[in-house]
């Protein structure tokens, strides 16, 4: 089968600035696609250019197929939400869902139905005859949401769609367009500026910068073998740390030597066999620092570190030493004996750790 | 075909008006530039001959009377207008009861056509029955008061009736801007104990200016278009003593036949509009595009 | 609104009885001010109902003696405006026939311009609104004799529908520029979402600004309603006798040189010139300051 959604060598450009580069992507029936990035990365662009609102520059957008390029946004089968929703303020909420319809000449006894359907469906069926004016944001959430499943189309787009709902109905919200995905089974394409959405909701997620596609792939993936600097940095949160090291390849395997604030310097041996240059940038997330009398896996190496910040987080603590020139944190224990000043063992988890070459920030492993 | 009209929908409601402006604006100002370099009287002719209208215009004493009044007129219209516009905001600004029926009163002269406005004080400052009749009739007989008929002064009758014809006007401006101050601002500046007249000379006014150039440019405007006030109060008399660059340029069109004269004055009222108005717009155009 | 009363309550005891003064030559300031701006409305409508006797005899401000609508009836109907004697009456129903559909079709197209301009983005349309933008600022002179020409080859010099040509014209600026800004504050999201729904350019238009537009529109036609009523140089220039607007009626009255000066008549005719913009300011004097402060606050 033909993927749902297919971008071949797109490029956009609003005079001589390029927005996007060279995007291609594709994704099949029933995917969940999130776009992520900075603001500014072009994300929103490239959603407007799938949608059909805005033209592009070069190359092709297909949908189910068929090349879209000059086809009009209501052509395109497609239903969009909006970051700030979009809700046409004088119509009620029932005549938002259904106008859509009524522009198409869908007739009234349908048109009724759907409205009936999808207002079950997200339980605003008391809402339906007020003015958007009148609902919270998180109602006024449901109706934009509404108003795109009653067209149930091809593809679904969402731009923002819950960056202005306050921390708490975010989540919610996150939760139920989730339950949704897998209730339809529909084809989603999602923009967020948020990487906590993009890896619970993605089923594949592709992280742009500067107009450019960084790299595409499952949340797992671009979680544990980012492809460059700016993905690892990017993704996860606390940031993963990088920190500069010098790497020899021995007959035990490599071993990586970061150096201590103290002076001296710090000494962990990788028992992969890796071919690396002697600079370079080692990842390690911060759950992959451990109190070292947790359990310690096989690609585990200890170390007595300096630890200057304590930060207990609830169900966690964070410590924060330097290495390398850098602030590294680990995720610890919550009842961890960590203390400012005071030297602490701690074990690091080479097996998910993420070489990068400083000069090109490319992956090496 | 269909797409094409659907894609061009908006360009095509927007031509005539395009048209339209290109045509009835700038070709006009094009067609009165041109004119005004020739030497057109009666009928207009179209060889280029240079500058000989200009060169008539600046050396007749009717033209430097009126290019004079221009800007004492305008000078103290503009000067005058702001200062009352701010101090009238400042006093409404107090918690006053009834502010919204003073304001209603301070800005209705400004709903008034200028005729209107020329002709209710043109009776109030006649010498013979208005206000030196009346002032007169209380007993001071020697009170005098005919700026209305005096060469000299007549040209200060407008801008006292422009004046109270505009400064609700400004007055309505500056109160806007007065409450689109950031509150919490004022509030900290309280909380820090300054006293209310420095808050209004620190902070509030300063922060004011853009409404201060708005006012400006709108009363400058206002100064070199009137044209009506003039007409119906003194007619620009006596003798030509109260004319402006509007009524010279159409007394040359209309009733002297001289399309040259009324060509070259009123290139030159839009380039004194355009000195103050371009660098406005431009800046204005500019900072939202940025 | 900022309570600045606040400030001074740190010093109270000898405070109180000095701020009731202040207090006091305030407001004592704000009525005087209120006596100068309602003097001349004053004067006009006592002269107005007085008869040229107690005008002559009398005093400025006085009150008339005897109420006459003599003079009312005169200025409406009989008086002479050069050598016709019809009162203003006939150049009261000009203004009208010339306004209203200026009006309409100015604010119609004002409206479509700028739903264009804000909403419709596309290569050119800034330039546009910069060359509508700055034409609202040419003085008018500049362009009075090439329209008087052009108005006379296409046979419309001296008509009704010429002067209606004309103030259509040059009040598109404004009336687009009132619009834009009003359009360019609607979320373009709107336009987008519509899109998607399968509206087009008039749908939308139609369905979903046109509903939101009531304050705008009420902004728009009263300022232009003003502007046309109010105009002098337009109506002096491109009329002729039959087809002129009521200011200009008004102004040959007040400077007719024949008879003796009738000032209640005068002052009659310029309330009767002046009343349909001064209810328009009364009844809807919070739009009427809107649009004054838009068509000059923001570009």
């Amino acid at each position: 089968m033909a993927p749902i959604l297919e971008i071949n060598n797109l490029f956009k450009s609003y005079g001589t600035v390029e927005i996007l580069k060279d995007i291609n992507v594709a994704i099949e029936q029933g995917d969940f696609l999130v776009l992520v990035g900075p603001s500014g990365c072009g994300k929103s662009t490239l959603l407007n250019c799938i949608a059909g609102l805005e033209p592009i520059s070069g190359g092709e957008v297909r949908i189910g197929g068929r090349d879209m390029t000059s086809v009009s946004p209501k052509d395109r089968d497609i239903a969009m939400v909006f970051q700030s929703y979009a809700l046409y303020p004088t119509m009620t909420v029932a005549k938002n869902i259904t106008f859509g319809m009524k522009v198409r000449g869908v007739d009234q006894v349908t048109q009724a139905e759907k409205l009936a359907h999808v207002a079950q469906q997200l339980q605003i069926e008391p809402l339906l005859n007020r003015k958007p004016g009148h609902l919270s944001g998180g109602q006024r959430q449901r109706v934009a949401m509404g108003r795109a499943l009653v067209r149930d189309p091809k593809l679904f787009l969402f731009d923002e769609p819950l960056s202005n709902l306050d921390a708490k109905l975010r989540v919610e919200m996150r939760t139920e367009i989730k339950s949704l995905h897998q209730r339809l089974g529909a084809s989603m394409v999602y923009v967020t500026h948020d990487q906590i959405e993009a890896m619970t909701l993605a089923t594949k997620i592709v992280v742009m910068k500067g107009g450019v596609i960084q790299q595409i792939g499952t949340p797992a993936e671009i979680y544990n073998h980012p492809a460059n600097l700016f993905v690892a940095d990017f993704m996860g949160s606390p940031a993963m740390n990088l920190i500069p090291a010098k790497a020899r390849s021995g007959s035990a395997g490599t071993t990586i030597e970061i150096a201590r604030k103290s002076g001296g310097s710090m000494v962990l041996t990788d028992r992969k066999n890796l071919s690396l240059p002697e600079d370079v940038i080692i990842g390690v997330r911060p759950e992959n620092i451990a109190d070292a009398n947790a359990h310690s896996g096989p690609d585990s190496q200890e170390a007595d570190c300096v630890i200057d910040i304590v930060e207990p987080a609830g169900a966690d603590t964070y410590a924060v030493m330097e290495l390398g020139g850098k602030h590294v944190t680990a995720r610890l224990h919550a009842e961890t004996t960590a203390a400012p000043g005071i030297k602490q063992r701690l074990a690091f988890d080479l097996g998910k750790v993420s070489y990068f070459a400083p000069d090109t920030g490319l992956r090496l492993n | 075909m269909i797409k094409w009209l659907e894609e061009n929908t908006p360009k095509l409601v927007l031509a005539p008006s395009f048209i339209a402006v290109l045509i009835f604006v700038y070709g006009f100002i094009a067609w009165t530039a041109w004119v005004s370099l020739t030497r057109s009287r009666l009928l207009p002719k179209y060889e280029i001959e240079g500058f000989i209208q200009y060169e008539r215009l600046f050396a007749s004493p009717r033209w430097e009377t009126a290019f004079g009044n221009l800007f004492v007129f305008g000078t103290l219209f503009i000067v005058i207008a702001m200062v009352l516009g701010l101090a009238l905001a400042i006093l409404l600004d107090q918690n006053i009861r009834t502010e919204g029926a003073i304001r209603t009163i301070y800005l209705y002269p400004m709903a008034l056509s200028m005729i209107v406005t020329g002709t209710a004080w043109k009776w109030i400052l006649n010498p013979g029955l208005g206000l030196e009749a009346m002032v007169r009739g209380w007993g001071f007989e020697n009170f005098t008061f005919d700026w209305l008929v005096d060469p000299d002064k007549a040209i200060y009758t407008i801008v006292l009736a422009a004046i109270w014809q505009s400064s609700g006007f400004v007055m309505a401006l500056f109160l806007a801007g007065l409450r689109s101050v950031d509150g919490e601002i004022i509030k900290a500046a309280q909380v820090d104990g300054i006293p209310t007249w420095r808050v209004y000379t620190a902070i509030i006014i300063p922060a004011m200016a853009p409404i201060f150039l708005s006012a400006f440019i709108v009363l400058s405007h206002l100064a070199v278009k009137s044209f009506d006030l003039v007409i119906a109060l003194t007619g620009g008399g006596p003798g030509y003593a109260t004319d402006l660059p509007a009524t010279y340029m159409y007394a040359m069109a209309f009733s002297r036949g001289d399309i040259g004269q009324a060509a070259s004055s009123a290139m030159i009222m839009m380039l004194v509009v355009f000195s103050i108005v371009v660098p406005y717009l431009y800046s204005e155009l500019r900072s939202k595009d940025g | 609104m900022v309570d600045l009363s606040l400030a001074q309550t740190p010093h109270q005891a000898e405070g109180r009885t000095g701020r009731l003064i202040l207090r006091w030559m305030l407001y004592i300031l704000l009525l005087l001010f209120a006596l100068f701006y309602l003097l001349p409305l004053f004067v006009m409508l006592t002269t107005s109902l007085k008869s040229l006797e107690e005008i002559r005899t009398g005093d400025l401000i006085a009150l008339p003696r005897d109420v006459t609508f003599a003079a009312w009836r005169t200025a409406w109907s009989e008086a002479c405006t050069g050598i016709q004697c019809e009162g203003v009456r006939p150049f009261f129903w000009n203004s009208v026939l010339i306004a209203i559909p200026a009006v309409v079709i100015s604010t119609l197209l004002g409206a479509m311009n700028g739903y264009v301009v804000a909403q419709w983005n596309f290569r050119g349309a800034n330039l546009f609104f910069s060359l509508m933008l700055f034409g609202c600022f040419i003085p008018f002179q500049v362009v009075l004799l090439p329209m008087a020409r052009v108005l006379g080859l296409i046979g419309m010099a001296g008509t009704i529908p010429g002067l209606i040509f004309v103030h259509v014209i040059y009040g598109l600026g404004f009336t687009t520029l009132f619009f834009r800004n009003y359009y360019v504050s609607i979320p373009s999201e709107l336009t987008k979402a519509a899109k998607v729904d399968g509206a087009g350019f008039f749908r939308i238009f139609w369905s979903i600004f046109l509903p939101l537009s009531l304050p705008i529109i009420v902004v728009t036609v009263i300022w232009q309603f003003t502007q046309i009523w109010n105009d002098f140089l337009f109506g002096v220039s491109f009329s002729q006798a039959g087809t002129q607007p009521v200011t200009v009626a008004l102004n040959n009255i007040v400077n007719s040189t024949t008879g003796i000066k009738a000032y209640n008549v005068d002052m009659a005719a310029a309330i009767i010139a002046g009343l349909p913009t001064l209810l328009v300011y009364v009844i809807a004097g919070k739009y009427f300051v809107r649009g004054l402060t838009a068509g000059s606050v923001k570009g």
